[in-house]
């Protein structure tokens, strides 16, 4: 019985993209298609023989239900655009990357890599798949940089092209991190290696061999002290030069000294030096770093209007449209702006029903109607007809724009105040009195002694214990944290986070789903045959309140709707129709003639043949779980809920919040930007978790801000780490994993320190041996190493995460 | 002593001869992207399914 269901299902599923299909009439050899878009690609990759895209994986495709606009590319014609996107051109040879954010699968790459076969202009293409990202190689004489864009647009795979594109080119990920690594790595083995004579007692008959080793060993280490180390000079370098003594200082002044007194050793024959310790450090540093910087390539934290507006808008003079490029719009301009663009600068609207989509800024997805002559905010998107505007302001001094300039976060203030630097202040200090005094002592009692034992003292004592305790519980933490949804910028958040006491959440399509809403309906009954016509009528229409009713009356037998005659959709009124005898008409009270209810949210009235019957009315679906989270937060920190909505909802909110929350509504951008301001100045560390453009100031002015996206790779505002919308309910596992990670630290510091006694213990009496260092530095290296990973991991483990 | 030496040689060559090869594997990208190479040696070649029109670089 269930399987024939499914198979049921199946077959109205289309072919390209595995979405629903309304009709059957889309067709090609048996393969229904949800709409003529998908159809076309269909047919196109037929053509050209690539369906072994289809049999890779089932329903492949993003759906081709919005079309691409016939001259949406026309900008690329202009030179000055090209040549900016071009990443290399020779002759006819030119190389462009675009970011392609539909690529999810084997069949993507297949078809993408075989983009030659479809258009001969194309030499090759090469997928960066975590990237999303495609390398194409054309000649420009056979396929200009539009067509190549509109041939990708056309199977499906519409590159995104944005302002920041324009205004600066992206650099690749530097890899020299991982060459010194690689480096050190080399040297560290084989110094290792060769130093284990010399450990083991050579025999005074082979000191030519013993010398050997030796100066093989000082070779060794040079590209690691000139090479692999610095990074950790250049650092030290800088923060001396700022008057601050950073955690890099002591390491880099280590690794002098170690490397100097060996040098000694090896030159006057008196030792073999503690290559294998200098070397050992580096590594093991660099190792720890680089899993500390891990970086999340397709995410990006640091994006700012630019990269949401489009490169060019279309500028209507004399009745022609001409692609102009998004800064050079200035007051004045006549601007048009299509169904599913974004309205890139403030205007007038001089022609055309705007029904404006602003869940870029505020997370609401049902779109606001604006009539004639009223003003558009810049950043909503289109959904309807053609519009024109008259621009008021320009791009850099739109509404949003400003707003998002307002509150522009210091660089620099990032690593400061962490309890690394605050300890590794005091940890030179202590090491300096300590060389100092035994320096003393020993000038006074032994002077021989005085420069072996003080030397020893910064060889041994160097803080790389700590730093390693620090950033390998730090870079565990960032994976596990990604492993789950949550991303961090970088490895300083996660001291932010732990030291937060206030958590502000935005409630539009944070805690609540932007696209999904709650549908009730009030009136008189439906019958079941009422309840299909309904159906049938607003599966029609593309507005999101019609496919919110659609799932409500119909769930999942879309399949079996009844025919409509006459439909006809007044934009921004409602949607009317013959069904099943019936005249069926949705929209607006005014629009069906019925009695306009008191409710704050959205609703739709109903009318049959004439007469008004009832309403459905709509709630924000909040996402599942919420109540529990809410909670859980409420049990810890302050709660605070901000949202740009009228205070409709109030008692339902109350309901999942407890009294001492408190909740804000009818908030602006900077009304909310203002609230964490005046919370901060009360002396709170404020965590701002929220998705849309309006919250971007918000976000920037707190201490940690979390951006929700419902995909990994969505566009979120400019932010400290981003949260996968689905896993918004581990919010408290993850901020006490954070505060775990400082016990942690804490820990392995205190077992650091208690090395650092044992080694000075012999490093201020003036007898350190090369063994004991050589034992002491991978031994607590490793068990720091040992203890960082098993703690975060069983802290992780504990949270159930 | 000099079979040592002979020996230290040969180790440093080889380990020299991972390294280079470790190195140019990070510069050629090799590492930047686990997924592409895995699915793209699954698909058939081009050229077995539409001999005629298709130029191979």
């Amino acid at each position: 019985m269930l399987r024939t269901e499914t198979r049921h299902a199946e077959t109205s599923l289309c072919y390209h993209c595995g979405e629903r299909c309304t009709t059957e009439e889309i067709m090609i050899e048996e393969k229904t298609f949800c709409c003529e878009g998908c159809r076309m690609v269909f047919s196109i990759l037929n053509e050209h023989s690539l369906c072994n895209y289809y049999s890779l994986n089932q329903h492949p495709g993003a759906s081709q239900r919005v079309k691409v606009r016939k001259d949406k590319f026309a900008f690329l014609d202009d030179v000055a655009v090209e040549t900016k996107l071009l990443h290399f051109k020779e002759g006819h040879q030119c190389r462009v990357r675009f970011y392609l954010p539909q690529i999810h699968c084997s069949s993507c790459l297949y078809l993408l890599e075989n983009l030659p076969r479809i258009h001969v202009g194309v030499v090759s293409g090469v997928v960066n798949f975590g990237r999303k990202e495609i390398e194409i190689v054309f000649s420009d004489d056979r396929c200009s940089l539009r067509e190549l864009v509109e041939t990708l647009a056309s199977i499906g795979y519409e590159p995104y092209i944005s302002l920041s594109d324009i205004k600066q080119k992206k650099q690749g990920t530097s890899k020299s991190t991982v060459f010194r690594l690689g480096v050190a790595g080399f040297c560290f083995g084989n110094i290792m290696l060769t130093s284990f004579p010399e450990y083991l007692g050579i025999e005074s008959a082979d000191e030519a061999l013993r010398d050997l080793f030796r100066w093989f060993n000082l070779a060794l280490s040079l590209p690691v002290l000139l090479y692999s180390a610095y990074p950790f000079f250049d650092s030290s370098v800088k923060s001396l030069r700022h008057r601050f003594l950073n955690i890099d200082a002591p390491i880099a002044l280590a690794i002098t000294i170690t490397f100097i007194r060996s040098v000694y050793e090896v030159l006057s024959g008196t030792g073999g030096g503690y290559f294998d310790s200098m070397t050992g450090i580096v590594f093991f540093m660099l190792a720890g770093r680089l899993l500390q910087d891990k970086t999340y390539e397709q995410l990006s934290f640091d994006r700012d209007y630019t990269s949401y507006f489009p490169v060019s808008v279309p500028v209507v003079k004399d009745g022609r449209e001409i692609p102009t490029m998004l800064p050079a719009i200035k007051p004045g301009d006549t601007i048009a702006v299509h169904h599913g663009e974004l309205v890139p600068a403030d205007g007038i609207l001089t022609r055309g029903t705007a029904f404006i989509d602003y869940s870029f800024v505020t997370g609401e997805a049902v779109p606001v109607l604006k009539n004639m002559g009223e003003l558009l905010y810049a950043g909503g998107k289109q959904t309807g007809e053609r519009l024109e505007l008259l621009v008021i302001r320009e791009v850099e001094q739109s509404y949003l724009t400003r707003l998002w300039n307002d509150a522009k976060k210091q660089p620099g203030d990032r690593d400061q105040g962490s309890f690394v630097h605050l300890v590794s202040r005091y940890f030179t200090i202590v090491l300096m009195t300590i060389a100092l005094i035994t320096g003393i002592y020993w000038q006074v009692t032994d002077p021989s002694r005085c420069w072996p034992a003080v030397t020893a003292i910064f060889i041994i004592a160097c803080p790389c214990a700590l730093l390693l305790s620090h950033t390998f519980t730090n870079g565990n933490i960032i994976r596990i944290l990604g492993k789950k949804g949550l991303y961090l910028r970088d490895a300083s958040v996660i001291e932010k986070i732990a030291s937060i006491d206030h958590v502000v959440l935005d409630k539009t399509g944070t805690l609540t789903v932007a696209e999904m809403q709650d549908v009730s309906y009030s009136g008189k009954t439906l019958t079941a045959k009422m309840k299909k016509a309904v159906a049938a009528l607003a599966v029609n229409s593309s507005h999101p309140l019609s496919r919110a009713i659609v799932d409500h009356l119909a769930g999942n037998e879309r399949r079996q709707l009844i025919r409509v005659n006459d439909f006809y959709e007044s934009v921004g009124a409602g949607i009317e129709g013959f069904v099943d005898g019936m005249l069926l008409k949705l929209g607006s009270a005014a629009y069906t003639r019925s009695e306009k209810i008191a409710y704050e949210g959205a609703a739709v009235y109903l009318a049959i043949n004439g007469a008004p019957i009832g309403y459905f009315q709509f709630a924000n679906h909040y996402r599942d779980d919420t109540d529990r989270l809410l909670k859980q937060l409420s049990l810890r920190f302050r709660l605070s809920v901000l949202t740009g909505d009228s205070a409709g909802e109030r008692s339902r909110l109350r309901q999942l919040l407890d009294e001492q929350a408190v909740m804000l509504f009818d908030q602006r951008p900077d009304d909310k930007r203002d609230y964490v301001k005046g919370l901060q100045a009360d002396g709170e560390k404020v965590m701002m978790v929220g998705d849309g453009l309006n919250d971007g100031a918000a976000l920037r002015q707190s201490d940690v801000g979390i951006a929700v996206a419902e995909k990994a790779n969505n566009f979120t505002p400019s932010s400290d780490a981003i949260i996968d919308a689905g896993k918004l309910s581990l919010l408290t596992k993850f901020i006490r994993l954070c505060k775990a990670n400082k016990q942690i630290v804490v820990a392995s510091f205190i077992l650091s320190i208690l090395y650092n006694i044992v080694g000075l213990y012999y490093a201020v009496q003036g007898d350190l041996s090369p063994l004991v260092a050589a034992i002491l530095m991978p031994a607590s290296s490793l068990s720091i190493l040992f203890l960082t990973y098993g703690g975060s991991g069983f802290a992780a483990k504990r949270l159930k995460l | 002593m000099s079979v040592i030496f002979i020996l230290l040689i040969v180790s440093v060559t080889v380990a020299g001869f991972f390294l280079f090869a470790f190195l140019w594997g990070v510069r050629g990208g090799q590492f930047e992207d686990d997924y592409s190479p895995a699915s793209r040696i699954l698909f058939d070649d081009a050229s077995s399914e539409q001999p005629a029109n298709n130029k191979k670089r």
